[in-house]
C-alpha cells in the first residue's frame, strides 16, 4: 500500500481509486491526497476545504479547491459527476452526517469514507476506567474543543448503510499499519468504506 | 526581462451595436519570449484605468508580472494590450474620425465588454498563438477574462478572474454614474467637445475620487489616514484623494471614463442565458480569487459564478483571501495571491503539455 504523507487512510483510498476516474474530495485539506491521486493515477480531481491558509496550499499545488463549507458545497455538483467522492477523517465533525452522505451519493458513484472507529477497544477502557469522555490517540480532544461531534463505530456505520439501502463495496479496518480482520468494530483504529447507493 | 512595447492596425472592427469602426489601432506590450510550440502565451487584461504597461517600471501590475514572479516572464509569454475605449493608445473617443478629420467626442460609438474582447482576440490571431494559456485581471479586467472564456472557450486553457463580477450590481452602476455625473457637469466638458482646449479637469477629478473611496477598505483608510491633518483645516485623506484626482487628469481622457464605465455597467453575461448553461461543457480549467474586505466586488458576486461552474462541474479552484484593502488588494496586497496563481499556472501549463 502506498503511503500519502504519512496518512494512513490516505494510503487506502488512494489503493482503492482506480485510475483516470473523476474524484470529489471533502475536507480535502492542502490538497495531498489530490495531487497524490493526479500524479499517481491521472484522476480528474476537484477539492472542498473551508479553511482559507489550507486552500491557497492546495490550490498553490495544483489541485482545484473550492473554498466553502463542505456540506452545502455538495449540494451544488450535478448528479452522478463524479466516480468517486471522499470524506475522510471528517464525517464525525459534519452537522449532518446523513445529509453528507446522501449528497455524497447523489453526486458521485461511489462514497468513500474513512473514519475514526469509536469502537475501538481503547476507546472502550478509556470510558470504562476512567468514567469520563474519553481521550486516545485517535481522539486526543478534550470534550470542550473537540472537533468530532458524532461518534460512531464500525458497527453503526454498516447499521446506518443496511437502513439505507446503501451497497458496502469494500471495507478495509486498519490498527497501525495493519490490516485488521478479527473483530473489526473492536480492533480497528480507522475505517474505510466504500459505499454505492445499491440498487434502487 | 524582454519587454516591447507596439501597436497594431486592423482595418474593421464590428461592434455589438451592429456598428463597425474602421480602422482600429491596439496598443499592445508584450514580456517574456514565446516558446517554439506557442503553448506559453498568457493574456492580462486591465482594470477600468489600466493601461498597456502592466509590468517593468511603473507598470500598474509589475508586482505580479515579471522574473520569478506570480506570472513569470523567465517561463511564460506576457501580453497586455488597452482596451477599445480607452485612452493610452487603443482607438477610443480621443481618436480622430477619418470621415470628420475631428476627434469622436461622444460621437464615438458605444462599445462593449465583448467588443473588448473581440479586438482583442483579433491581436491574439495577428501574434500567431491559437490557446491562451490563460486570460487573467482584476475588476473590468475580470469581465474580459470571464468574457474570454463565455465566447473563446476553445481558445483558453484557464481563465484567472479576480475580483469580478458576472454582471454590476446597482451599487456598482451607482457609483459609476456618480463619476459621469461629475465629469458632465464639468463645463468644460461641453458636451465632450474639449480636445484642443480645456480639460473638464475638476469634473474628471471629483469622478476618480469617488473612485478610489470605493477601491480602499474602512480598515485600509483608517490606517493609512485616520483623522490625520495635512494642514491646519485640511484632512490627509483630502489631500490625498485631490492628489490622487487630478494626477489622474494628465493620463486619462474624461470621454473615455463616460465609454469605459458604460461597458462595465452594461457587462451581464446572464443576459446569454443562465450562468450555468453559459459554462457547460467548457472545458477551461478556472480559479477565481475575491478578497473578504472588498466591499466594490463582494465576494458573493465570485461565488455566484463560482456556483455556476461548479454546477456543470467546471474545472474550478477558488479562494477568498484574507486582505485589507478592499478592492485594491488584488494590485498591492499580492502575496497569497502570487503563490495561488503561480501554482494554478503551472499545473496548468503541466497539464496543456500532457494533453498537446
Amino acid at each position: 500500500m502506498p503511503n500519502v504523507n504519512g496518512r494512513r487512510d490516505f494510503a487506502i483510498i488512494g489503493d482503492l481509486i482506480e485510475p483516470k476516474t473523476r474524484v470529489l474530495d471533502l475536507g480535502c485539506g492542502e490538497g495531498e491526497l489530490l495531487a497524490w491521486l493526479k500524479e499517481h493515477k491521472q484522476v480528474d480531481g476537484r477539492g472542498v476545504e473551508m479553511e482559507g491558509a489550507r486552500v491557497q496550499k492546495a490550490i498553490a499545488r495544483g489541485a482545484s479547491v473550492y473554498q466553502g463549507d463542505l456540506e452545502s458545497a455538495v449540494e451544488d455538483y450535478p448528479d452522478q459527476a463524479f466516480d468517486y467522492v471522499v470524506l475522510s477523517q471528517t464525517l464525525q465533525e459534519t452537522r449532518y452526517p446523513l445529509a453528507v452522505l446522501r449528497g455524497m451519493l447523489r453526486v458521485g458513484k461511489r462514497a468513500i469514507v474513512a473514519f475514526p472507529n469509536f469502537g475501538h477497544y481503547s476507546v472502550r477502557l478509556a470510558w470504562l476506567l476512567s468514567g469520563r469522555a474519553p481521550r486516545t490517540d485517535r481522539f486526543p480532544y478534550d470534550w470542550y474543543d473537540s472537533p468530532n461531534i458524532h461518534f460512531l463505530s464500525v458497527l453503526d456505520f454498516e447499521a446506518l448503510a443496511q437502513k439505507q439501502g446503501w451497497k458496502i463495496e469494500r471495507r478495509i479496518c486498519v490498527a497501525g499499519d495493519r490490516q485488521v480482520t478479527f473483530l473489526p468494530n473492536l480492533m480497528a483504529e480507522i475505517a474505510v468504506f466504500e459505499v454505492s447507493a445499491g440498487p434502487r | 526581462m524582454v519587454t516591447e512595447a507596439a501597436s497594431c492596425t486592423f482595418p474593421r472592427l464590428e461592434l455589438d451595436s451592429g456598428l463597425t469602426l474602421a480602422p482600429v489601432e491596439v496598443a499592445y506590450e508584450t514580456y517574456g519570449e514565446l516558446n517554439a510550440a506557442r503553448s506559453n502565451a498568457i493574456l492580462i487584461v486591465h482594470a477600468f484605468s489600466g493601461d498597456a504597461h502592466a509590468a517593468g517600471e511603473g507598470g500598474w501590475w509589475s508586482s505580479m508580472i515579471g522574473a520569478g514572479k506570480a506570472f513569470d516572464t523567465d517561463k511564460y509569454f506576457v501580453i497586455c494590450s488597452n482596451v477599445l475605449g480607452g485612452c493610452r493608445g487603443t482607438t477610443g473617443p480621443g481618436s480622430i474620425n477619418p470621415e470628420t478629420g475631428c476627434p469622436w467626442a461622444m460621437s464615438f460609438p458605444q462599445v462593449t465588454i465583448g467588443d473588448m474582447v473581440r479586438l482583442q482576440k483579433m491581436l491574439i490571431d495577428h501574434l500567431g498563438i491559437g490557446k491562451l494559456l490563460t486570460v487573467s485581471g482584476g475588476s473590468m479586467g475580470g469581465m474580459q477574462a470571464l468574457e474570454w472564456a463565455v465566447s473563446y472557450p476553445e481558445r483558453v486553457a484557464s481563465a484567472i478572474p479576480i475580483a469580478t463580477t458576472a454582471r454590476h450590481s446597482a451599487q456598482q452602476i451607482a457609483f459609476n454614474e456618480v463619476g459621469r455625473q461629475a465629469i458632465m457637469a464639468d463645463p468644460d466638458w461641453n458636451d465632450g467637445n474639449y480636445y484642443g482646449g480645456k480639460l473638464p479637469g475638476r469634473g474628471l477629478a471629483v469622478a476618480r475620487m469617488v473612485g478610489h473611496i470605493t477601491y480602499m477598505s474602512d480598515e485600509s483608510m483608517r490606517e493609512k489616514f485616520g483623522r490625520k491633518l495635512r494642514t491646519p483645516d485640511q484632512f490627509e485623506v483630502e489631500s490625498y484623494l485631490k492628489y490622487r484626482g487630478y494626477k489622474f487628469v494628465d493620463r486619462f481622457d474624461a470621454n473615455s471614463y463616460i465609454y469605459i464605465t458604460r461597458a462595465m455597467d452594461t457587462f451581464d453575461l446572464t443576459q446569454r442565458g443562465a450562468l450555468p448553461t453559459l459554462f457547460e461543457a467548457n472545458e477551461a480549467r478556472f480559479l477565481l480569487i475575491s478578497f473578504t474586505s472588498d466591499w466594490l466586488y463582494p465576494p458573493y458576486q465570485s461565488l455566484e459564478i463560482v456556483k455556476a461552474l461548479r454546477g456543470r462541474n467546471c474545472d474550478v479552484a477558488y479562494c477568498n483571501l484574507d486582505a485589507r484593502y478592499g478592492h485594491d488588494s488584488f494590485l498591492v496586497e499580492v502575496e497569497q495571491q502570487t503563490e495561488v496563481v503561480r501554482g494554478f499556472l503551472a499545473s496548468t501549463f503541466r497539464g496543456a503539455a500532457a494533453n498537446a
